[in-house]
C-alpha cells in the first residue's frame, strides 16, 4: 500500500501513531512492510491458506462475533441435500461437468423452501461462466430465497456454520507454514491480533489490491477474506471492512460507469443475445426481487430513458431492444485470440498500452498485427501504437514491418489536467476535477472524441432500420470553447438523472419504471441534487465531522459505509459506544448517526416483512446487506460465482508446488488458452522458480506516463529483478550485474538487485525461491528509459469469475548474464520448450 | 527577523515514495542526475547535490533469520535528506561572493546570480549538501523553498510527503514535537531512535533542519559529529601568519647571511 | 549488497565504520586540475619571490631583484588568470569584489591576491620602464606584507573545508605551503639568474625544502590515520616524489654553488617537487574526502571519547 497508494498509505500511518498494529502479508519485505509491525513473507499463490486458517481458528475456538453472525449472515441458512463439498471430492465441488469444465451451481443452493426455487436458480451456471455473467449475480444479489429454513442453533449438518467449519478444518497452522511459508508463531500472532482486535469494541480491516486478485482464484481469495471479517463482525462498521484498493485514478469509475463489456452502468447485467427476450424478460432473469435489486425496473428504465429520450415508450419496451447484446465471451485476452483468428478486424486501444501491460505481451502484438485497423488514443506515442516498427517481434524475425496490414490512427488525448470531470476514487467518492490548461494541439478529451466522432457518424445515417439505435440517440451535449467540448457538468447532470419536472434528481429512490424519470446510473443518482454539483464540494475536513460528509460525494446517497446498518446491534443500538456510527433514534421513529444510514431511514428495527413483499420491503429490519436478495452477509455463496460457493486453496496453474489439499492441483474452472502464441511451464524441473510481478511507486503501470518523465525515470532507471542473496548464489547472479529470467513464453533480462527483502520460503523440506520482477519497462513509449517487457514471460491463465490473469504467481528460470538477441532469443526458449 | 522556520524530518514514518524528491525538482525546475541503475536498495540518485536537493535514502539491515538461516530483511530505514540550513553554517561563512546568505526565514541560500561558482562552499560543508553543477558552474542547494516561504506557502517537499515524514514549521516548535516523539518511540522500545541536528550545542550551532533517526547518522550517509568548518578559523589565521613570518624571516635570512654582493 | 564496511587500514588499529553504500559524506572539492594546484604553485612563487625582491632591493642584488619581480608580478597574473578559467567566465572574478569577508578564506585571499598582484606588478613596472622608480620600490616595499600572506593564505584557503586530510593539517599546512613557496620562488630566482647572483636565491630554495620537508613529516605524524590519504595512491605517488624532488633539490642548491648545471637541474627539481606537493595535496583532499571513513571515523572516535 505504501509503494502503490502511498497518499491512502498517510492514513495507516494515522491508525499506526493511535495505536495500531499492522501486518503486511506479501511475499517480498516491501516499503509497506518497512512501515508494518509485523510482515509475513508468503508464497505468491497461497493467500486461501493462510485466511482459511485464521477463519479456522475462529470457528474451532468459537471466537466468531456470535450476535452478529446470527443475526447479519446467513451462517444458519440450510444448504441443499445436493450440496457435496471439496472434502467430499477431494477438490471438487458438486456440479462439476468435466466436458464443459464448468459447474452446474444447483447444488449449491439452499434447501428449497414449499414454494421452489427462483427459476433463475435451476438454469444452470455454464451459460454465466461463458460471458462472465456470475460475477454481475454477486454484484447484484442473486434470486435467493430471501427466508429460507434456518437453524438458529448452529448445529444442523447443513447449516452454512457448520459447512464452512467443516470446509476449513484442514487449514492449519501447520498447512500455512507448509504451504505459505509463515512460520507457526508468525500465524499465532496474526490470529491473536485480528481476533482480539476484532468484536463489540473493536475492528478490524483487511486491505488488498492486485497482490490479491491475479490469481485463477483472485474473486475466491477477497471471498475467503469477507467470511473472515463477518465471522468477527467487521463489515459494515468503523474501522472494519475489506478496502479494495484500485488502480488507475478513476478505475471505481470505470467500473460504476462501465468500460467492461459485461454489464451497463450500476451494473447492471448487459444483454445476451441468446438469453433475453425483451425488457420483461430480460428482468425475470436477472435476478430475484427482493432487496433493492427489486428495483431494477427503474433503474434499467430510468437508464434506457436517458439514453434514448423520447423515443423510449413504454410500448416498445423502452428501447430496451436497441441496447447491444453479448454473445459469449468478449473480454480482453479472448479478444486478443480472436484477432489472432482473424475475426477481430478492427479495435480501438484508449488510455491502455497492452502490448506492455497486459499478460502474454507477444500474443498481444501478433493479435494487432492482424488486424485491419487499429485506433490509439493516449498520451503519448505508446508501444501499442509503435508495434508494427519497432517491438520486439521485428527483433527476433517473427514479424517484418512490411507483412503487417494493420492500418494504425493515433490520436494524441488531452490528460487529466486538460479536462474538467469527475474521478471516482477507490472508496466510491466522486471528486470534480477542474480543467488546469487547455490540451495542447490536436489533443482532445476523451468527451470530446466520442462526442465528436457520434455526430460524425449520426451524420451518416440512413433511414434503415438498422441505423436507428444511434439516430434515436440523446446526443445534444452543450459544447463549450473553440473546439466544442461538450460539457462534462452536463454530462454529470444527465448521469444524476432528471424528474417530470425537469429538475435534477435528488435520490434513487425517485426512480421510477414508468419512464417518467430518466438516469444515466442509478447509483450516482443524487450526485447532482439540488442542481449543484456535490462531486465539487471542497469543505476543509476541520470545518466538519470526521466523516467528512461535504468533501465530494460518494456513491450511493452519499453513504461513506456501506451497510452500516451492521454497525448497530439488531435492536438499533450501537455494538458499543466506541464503534457507534448509525444507529436508530427511537423517540425520532429514525435512523441517524454519522453517516448516511444505509437502510430505509424509516423502518424500525423490529420490522418483519409481509408475505410474498417486494424489494426492500422483503428485508427485515435486522438485514443490513440491503443489496442482496435475502439482507445477509454471505459465509457461503448458494449463487453467483463460478468456481464453487466456498473458497479452497489451489495451487497457480504454474506452481512448482504440488497441492497437499486436495488430489485438484489447479482452479478446475480457471480459463486457459492452450495456443502456441503462449504456451505455459511444463510442471517439471524446467522452471524452478516462483516469479511474481508488480509495481514500483516511481513508475505508473505500463511506463508511457512515467518513463518519459525525467523525474521518475532517474529514480528507477531500469527494469531489475529482485532475488534473495540465497537464489543469487545459487544462480549465479551478482548484485548491479545482468539476469535473464526465462519462461516458456519469452526471455527478458533485467538488472538484479540482491537483497534480503527477498526471502527464501522453507515449504517443508524444500526451499522455494522467488522472483521479483516490476513491469514497467518497455522499449518504447516515448521512455527516457527502456528496458525488456516484463508481461512477454506471463501466461495467460484467468480467473473465471472476472477474468483476471494470473500476473502475481506463475514460474521461471533465471540465468546469469545478458539475453540473446534476435534469432538466438527463439533458440534458447525452444531449448526450453522442448525440454 | 520572521521566526525561524525549519525542517523536522521524521525518519520513522517515512515510506520512501520520494515524492518530496519529485516535488522539489518539479517545482525548482531542477535537471535530471543522469538514468544509472545504482544496485544500492532502492535509490538511484545516491546523494544530494546541484541536481538532487532533497536525496531518499534505502538502508537494508539484515539479521540472520531463524527459518534455515536465511538472511532475512529486518528493517528497512528510509530518510530524506537535505541541506540543513546550519545556524553556523559553514558553505555561507566561507562564500567569497556573499552570494549565500542567511534569509529572514533565517535559513540558508544562494543566489544564483551572484554565485561565481568559485566552489568554494562545496567542500566547506560538512554534510556534503552544497555542489556546483557541471555546465552551469555555479553552486546549487536546498532553498527551504526561499520563494514558496515568501509567499506564505509551505517547502513544496514537506507539502507533498504523504506521511508527514517531512515537518515544517517554525523551529521551536518542530523541536517541541520531536522530543515529544523520540520519547514515544524510545518508550515504544526502539532504544536507537535519537535526534540529529536539534542540539544547538552541536559542531554547527544546530541545524534549521534536523532529524529523528533511528540508527548512528553515519548508517544514513551524515556525519556523526559534523563542525562549522570555520570554528577553526581564527587559529588557522594564527599558524598561518606564523607561517608568513617565518618566511619572510627564512627569506631575510637567507639574503643576510648570504655573502656575496653584485 | 554491502551496507557496512570494515576496514582494515594498516596506519592505525584496524577502524570499524559504517557508511551509506560507501559513499563520501561530505563532497570532495571539486576545483579543476591543473588550475588549481597550479594557482597554489604560482601563489606560492610570486609571494615569496616578493619577499625576495625587497630583499635583493634592500641588499643591492639588481639581477636577483629583477628576475624576483618578474617572478611575482607573473605568478600573481597567471594565478588570477587561473582563477578566472576556473570560475569559467573572466567576469566571474569580479564577484569576488563585491564583499570583504573575514570568514571566508576565500575573499581574504582575493584581497590579497589582488594587492599583491597590483603591488608586484607595479613593482616590476617601476623596474623596466623606470618610471616612477620611487613608487615601483614603494609598491615593492608593500609587497613584503603581502607576498608572504600571498604565500600562506593558500593553506588556510585548503585547511578552511570539511577535508579531513585538510582541516585537520591546519597547523602544518602554513608551513608545508610556506616551505613550498620558498622552495619553488628560490628555484624561480636560480632559474632566471646566472649562478652567480644567485646565492641567496639557493639559499632560500634549501632552507624552504628543509622546511617543507619537516613540516611534511610532522603533519603526517599528528594525522596519524588522517595522514594516510597523503601516503596512499596518486596522492601517495605525488607526495613522494615531492618529498624525493624537493630534498634533492634542496641538497643540490646547498652544493649547486656556480656551477650553471647544478643550478639548473636544482632549479626544475625544486620546481617540480612544488608543482607535485600541490597537486599531492589536492589529490589527498580529494582521496580523504571520498572515502567516508575519514570523516566517519574520526568524528565517531570523538564522539565515542566525549561519551
Ligand atoms: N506508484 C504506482 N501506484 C499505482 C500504480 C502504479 O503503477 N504505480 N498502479 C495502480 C494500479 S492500476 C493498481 S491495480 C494498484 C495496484 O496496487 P498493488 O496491488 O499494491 O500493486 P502491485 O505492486 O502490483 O502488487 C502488490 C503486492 O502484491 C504482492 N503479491 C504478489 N503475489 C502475491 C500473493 O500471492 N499474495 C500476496 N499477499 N501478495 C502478493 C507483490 O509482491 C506486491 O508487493 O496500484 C495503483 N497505484
Ligand atoms: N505483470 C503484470 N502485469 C500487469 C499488472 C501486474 O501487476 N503485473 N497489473 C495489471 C493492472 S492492475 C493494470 S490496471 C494494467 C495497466 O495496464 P495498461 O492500462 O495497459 O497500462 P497503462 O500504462 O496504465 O496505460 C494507460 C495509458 O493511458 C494513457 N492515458 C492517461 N490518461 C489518459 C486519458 O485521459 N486519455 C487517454 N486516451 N489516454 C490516457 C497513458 O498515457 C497510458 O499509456 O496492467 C496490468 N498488467
Ligand atoms: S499519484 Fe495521485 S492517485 Fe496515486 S497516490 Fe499519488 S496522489 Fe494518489
Ligand atoms: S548543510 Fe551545508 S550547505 Fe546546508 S547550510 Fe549547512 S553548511 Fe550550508
Ligand atoms: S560557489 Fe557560489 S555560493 Fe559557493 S562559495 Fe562560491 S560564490 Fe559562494
Ligand atoms: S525546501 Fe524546497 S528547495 Fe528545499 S528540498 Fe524542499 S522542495 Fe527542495
Ligand atoms: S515524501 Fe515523505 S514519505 Fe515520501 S520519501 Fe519523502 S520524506 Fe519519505
Ligand atoms: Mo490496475
Amino acid at each position: 500500500m505504501a509503494e502503490c497508494h502511498p497518499v491512502g498509505f498517510q492514513w495507516v500511518m494515522e491508525a499506526k501513531a493511535r495505536g495500531a498494529k499492522v501486518f503486511h502479508v506479501d511475499p517480498r519485505f516491501t516499503r509497506t512492510s518497512a512501515l508494518a509491525d509485523r510482515h509475513l513473507p508468503i508464497r505468491a499463490g497461497s493467500d486461501i491458506v493462510l485466511l482459511g486458517a485464521l477463519i479456522n481458528h475462529v470457528l474451532a475456538n468459537e471466537l466468531d462475533f456470535r450476535e452478529y453472525v446470527l443475526a447479519y449472515t446467513n451462517a444458519a441458512s440450510l444448504v441443499s441435500e445436493d450440496f457435496r463439498d471439496t472434502e467430499d471430492l477431494d477438490g471438487l465441488f458438486s456440479g462439476w461437468d468435466p466436458e464443459t469444465a464448468t459447474y452446474d451451481p444447483r447444488s449449491w443452493a439452499y434447501e428449497s423452501t414449499p414454494e421452489g426455487r427462483p427459476s433463475e436458480q435451476a438454469e444452470g451456471g455454464a451459460r454465466h461462466a461463458k460471458t462472465a455473467g456470475p460475477d454481475t449475480y454477486g454484484a447484484r444479489g442473486a434470486a435467493v430465497h430471501p427466508s429460507p429454513p434456518t437453524d438458529p442453533t448452529l448445529t444442523h449438518p447443513r447449516c452454512v456454520y457448520q459447512i464452512v467449519k467443516r470446509h476449513f478444518a484442514r487449514y492449519t497452522p501447520e498447512l500455512v507454514e507448509q504451504l505459505c511459508g509463515i512460520p507457526r508463531d508468525d500465524f499465532a500472532e496474526l490470529a491473536e491480533a485480528i481476533t482480539a482486535n476484532s468484536g463489540r469494541e473493536r475492528t478490524t480491516a483487511w486491505v488488498y489490491s492486485v497482490g490479491w486478485t491475479q490469481h485463477s482464484v483472485g474473486a475466491q481469495y477477497i471471498r475467503t477474506a469477507s467470511i473472515l471479517q463477518l465471522l468477527l463482525g467487521n463489515m459494515g462498521r468503523p474501522g472494519g471492512g475489506i478496502l479494495a484498493l484500485r488502480g488507475h485514478a478513476s478505475i471505481q469509475g470505470s467500473t460504476d460507469i462501465p468500460t467492461l463489456f459485461n454489464i451497463l452502468p450500476g451494473y447492471l447485467d448487459m444483454p445476451d443475445a441468446g438469453r433475453h427476450e425483451g425488457l420483461d424478460h430480460y428482468l425475470e432473469l436477472e435476478g430475484g426481487s427482493t432487496g433493492f435489486w427489486g428495483n431494477r425496473r427503474a433503474y434499467l428504465v430510468s437508464l434506457l430513458k436517458a439514453w434514448w429520450g423520447e423515443a423510449a415508450t413504454e410500448e416498445n419496451d423502452f428501447c430496451f431492444g436497441h441496447l447491444p447484446r453479448m454473445t459469449g465471451d468478449h473480454g480482453h485476452y479472448t479478444t486478443v485470440m480472436n484477432q489472432i483468428d482473424g475475426i477481430v478486424k478492427g479495435y480501438f486501444v484508449v488510455g491502455e498500452n497492452p502490448v506492455v501491460g497486459s499478460s502474454g505481451g507477444r500474443a498481444q502484438r501478433l493479435g494487432l498485427a492482424n488486424l485491419d485497423w487499429l485506433v490509439v488514443r493516449d498520451l503519448a506515442l505508446v508501444e501499442t501504437a509503435t508495434f508494427w516498427l519497432d517491438g520486439p517481434e521485428l527483433e527476433t524475425g517473427e514479424l517484418r514491418t512490411e507483412d503487417i496490414g494493420t492500418e494504425v490512427f493515433f490520436l494524441p488525448a488531452a490528460s487529466h489536467v486538460e479536462k474538467e470531470g469527475t474521478f471516482t476514487n477507490t472508496q466510491r467518492l466522486l471528486q470534480w476535477r477542474e480543467k488546469a490548461v487547455d490540451p495542447s494541439g490536436d489533443c482532445r478529451s476523451e468527451l470530446w472524441f466520442y462526442y465528436h466522432l457520434g455526430k460524425l457518424i449520426r451524420r451518416r445515417l440512413t433511414d434503415d432500420e438498422i441505423d436507428r439505435p444511434v439516430r434515436e440517440l440523446t446526443w445534444d451535449y452543450p459544447e463549450l470553447g473553440v473546439h466544442g467540448e461538450p460539457s462534462a457538468e452536463a454530462v454529470l447532470r444527465e448521469i444524476n438523472g432528471v424528474g417530470p419536472d425537469g429538475r435534477a434528481l435528488s435520490s434513487t429512490s425517485q426512480l421510477r419504471a414508468d419512464g417518467s424519470t430518466t438516469c444515466g446510473c442509478w447509483i450516482y443518482c443524487g450526485v447532482y441534487a439540488d442542481e449543484v454539483n456535490q462531486a465539487a464540494r471542497r469543505r476543509p475536513r476541520r470545518e466538519q465531522s470526521a466523516v467528512a460528509p461535504e468533501w465530494g460525494w460518494a456513491w450511493p446517497a452519499n453513504r461513506r459505509i456501506l451497510y452500516n446498518r451492521a454497525s448497530a446491534d439488531p435492536e438499533g443500538r450501537p455494538w458499543s459506544e466506541r464503534k457507534a456510527y448509525v444507529w436508530w433514534d427511537a423517540e425520532r421513529g429514525e435512523w441517524t448517526g454519522h453517516d448516511v444510514p444505509d437502510c430505509e431511514i424509516g423502518k424500525p428495527p423490529g420490522y418483519v416483512p409481509p408475505e410474498g413483499a417486494f424489494a426492500q420491503d422483503a428485508l427485515a429490519g435486522t438485514d443490513p446487506f440491503i443489496m442482496q436478495s435475502d439482507g445477509k452477509g454471505w459465509l457461503y455463496v448458494p449463487l453467483g460465482l463460478v468456481d464453487g460457493p466456498l473458497p479452497a486453496h489451489y495451487e497457480p496453474h504454474e506452481s512448482p508446488v504440488a497441492n497437499p489439499l486436495y488430489a485438484q492441483q489447479a482452479n478446475p474452472a480457471r480459463h486457459t488458452y492452450n495456443r502456441p502464441e503462449s504456451p505455459y511451464n511444463a510442471p517439471d524441473g524446467r522452471f524452478p522458480y516462483v516469479l511474481t510481478t508488480y509495481r514500483l511507486t516511481e513508475h505508473h503501470t505500463a511506463g508511457a506516463m512515467s518513463r518519459p518523465l525525467a523525474y521518475l525515470a532517474e529514480l528507477q532507471p531500469e527494469l531489475f529483478c529482485e532475488v534473495s542473496p540465497r537464489l543469487a548464489a545459487e544462480a549465479g547472479l551478482t548484485n548491479g550485474g545482468w539476469a535473464t529470467i526465462v519462461t516458456s513464453r519469452a526471455v527478458v533480462e533485467a538488472r538484479v538487485l540482491v537483497t534480503g527483502r527477498m526471502r527464501p520460503l522453507r515449504l517443508g523440506g524444500v526451499i522455494v525461491h522467488q522472483v521479483g520482477l516490476p513491469y514497467h519497462w518497455g522499449w518504447g513509449g516515448g521512455g527516457l528509459v527502456t528496458g525488456d517487457v516484463t508481461n512477454d514471460l506471463t501466461p495467460l491463465v484467468l480467473d473465471p469469475n472476472v477474468y483476471i490473469q494470473e500476473g502475481k504467481a506463475m514460474t521461471c528460470d533465471v540465468r546469469p548474464g545478458r539475453r540473446p538477441r534476435g534469432p538466438a532469443a527463439l533458440d534458447l526458449l525452444e531449448r526450453y520448450r522442448r525440454g | 527577523m520572521a521566526e525561524r522556520m525549519g525542517f523536522f524530518t521524521d525518519t520513522s514514518v517515512c515510506i520512501g515514495c520520494k515524492a518530496c524528491e519529485v516535488a522539489c525538482k518539479e517545482w525548482n525546475q531542477i535537471p535530471d542526475d543522469g538514468f544509472v541503475f545504482e544496485a544500492t536498495s532502492y535509490d538511484n540518485t545516491g546523494m544530494l547535490g546541484a541536481s538532487t536537493w532533497r536525496h531518499v535514502a534505502f538502508i537494508e539491515q539484515s539479521r540472520p533469520v531463524a527459518v534455515g538461516g536465511d538472511e532475512g530483511v529486518d528493517r528497512w530505514l528510509m530518510s530524506s535528506d537535505v541541506c540543513k540550513h546550519c545556524t553556523r553554517a559553514a558553505c555561507l561563512d566561507v562564500c567569497p561572493t556573499g552570494a549565500l546568505f542567511r534569509t529572514e526565514f533565517d535559513t540558508v541560500v544562494v543566489q544564483a546570480d551572484i554565485c561565481n561558482g568559485c566552489g568554494y562552499c562545496v567542500p566547506a560543508c560538512p554534510y556534503g549538501v552544497i555542489d556546483r553543477r557541471e555546465g552551469d558552474g555555479r553552486a546549487w542547494k536546498c532553498t527551504m523553498c526561499y520563494d514558496r516561504q515568501r509567499g506564505g506557502l509551505e517547502p513544496a517537499c514537506s507539502k507533498a510527503c504523504p506521511t508527514d515524514s517531512i515537518q515544517f514549521g517554525p523551529l521551536d516548535e518542530l523541536r517541541e514535537r520531536a522530543e515529544q516523539r523520540v520519547a514515544r518511540l524510545r518508550a515504544d522500545g526502539n532504544e536507537r531512535a535519537r535526534l540529529y541536528g536539534e542540539s544547538p550545542d552541536d559542531g554547527v550551532g544546530g541545524t534549521g533542519a534536523f532529524f529523528l533517526l533511528l540508527d548512528e547518522p553515519e548508517v544514513y550517509g551524515l556525519p556523526p559529529d559534523p563542525v562549522v568548518t570555520t570554528r577553526d578559523l581564527p587559529a588557522m589565521w594564527g599558524w598561518a601568519g606564523a607561517a608568513a613570518l617565518s618566511a619572510a624571516g627564512a627569506v631575510a635570512l637567507a639574503f643576510l647571511r648570504t655573502g656575496e654582493r653584485r | 549488497m554491502k551496507r557496512e564496511r570494515a576496514v582494515a587500514q594498516e596506519v592505525v588499529p584496524e577502524a570499524e565504520f559504517r557508511s551509506y553504500y560507501g559513499r563520501p559524506v561530505i563532497k570532495p572539492p571539486i576545483w579543476h586540475e591543473p588550475h588549481m594546484p597550479t594557482y597554489l604553485y604560482l601563489g606560492g612563487v610570486s609571494g615569496v619571490s616578493s619577499s625576495m625582491a625587497v630583499m635583493a632591493r634592500l641588499t643591492g642584488r639588481t639581477r636577483l631583484d629583477r628576475t624576483a619581480r618578474v617572478a611575482a608580478a607573473a605568478g600573481a597574473a597567471l594565478g588570477a588568470g587561473l582563477l578566472s578559467a576556473e570560475l569559467g567566465r573572466p567576469e566571474r572574478f569580479l564577484n569576488m569584489f563585491r564583499v570583504f569577508k573575514l570568514t571566508s578564506p576565500m575573499s581574504v585571499g582575493s584581497w590579497i591576491l589582488a594587492a599583491h598582484g597590483g603591488l608586484s606588478a607595479a613593482a616590476l613596472a617601476g623596474d623596466l620602464t623606470g618610471i616612477l622608480p620611487a613608487a615601483g620600490d614603494a609598491a615593492l616595499l608593500a609587497t613584503a606584507v603581502t607576498g608572504p600572506l600571498t604565500a600562506t593564505y593558500t593553506a588556510v584557503l585548503v585547511a578552511d573545508t570539511a577535508v579531513p586530510a585538510w582541516h585537520e593539517a591546519y597547523r602544518e599546512l602554513p608551513f608545508l605551503f610556506a616551505g613550498s613557496a620558498m622552495a619553488a620562488a628560490g628555484a624561480a630566482g636560480m632559474l632566471g639568474t646566472p649562478p652567480a647572483h644567485a646565492g641567496p636565491a639557493r639559499a632560500v630554495a634549501a632552507l624552504g625544502a628543509g622546511v617543507e620537508t619537516v613540516a611534511g613529516h610532522l603533519m603526517e605524524r599528528r594525522l596519524g590515520f588522517l595522514g594516510e590519504p597523503y601516503q596512499v595512491g596518486r596522492a601517495g605517488r605525488l607526495m613522494r616524489a615531492a618529498r624525493v624532488l624537493t630534498a634533492g633539490g634542496g641538497l643540490l642548491a646547498v652544493v649547486a654553488g656556480r656551477s650553471r648545471a647544478l643550478n639548473a637541474v636544482s632549479g626544475l627539481a625544486l620546481t617540480a617537487g612544488s608543482l607535485c606537493t600541490r597537486f599531492g595535496i589536492l589529490a589527498a583532499g580529494r582521496a580523504s574526502a571520498a572515502d567516508p571513513k575519514y570523516t566517519v571515523v574520526p568524528q565517531r572516535r570523538r564522539l565515542d571519547e566525549a561519551s
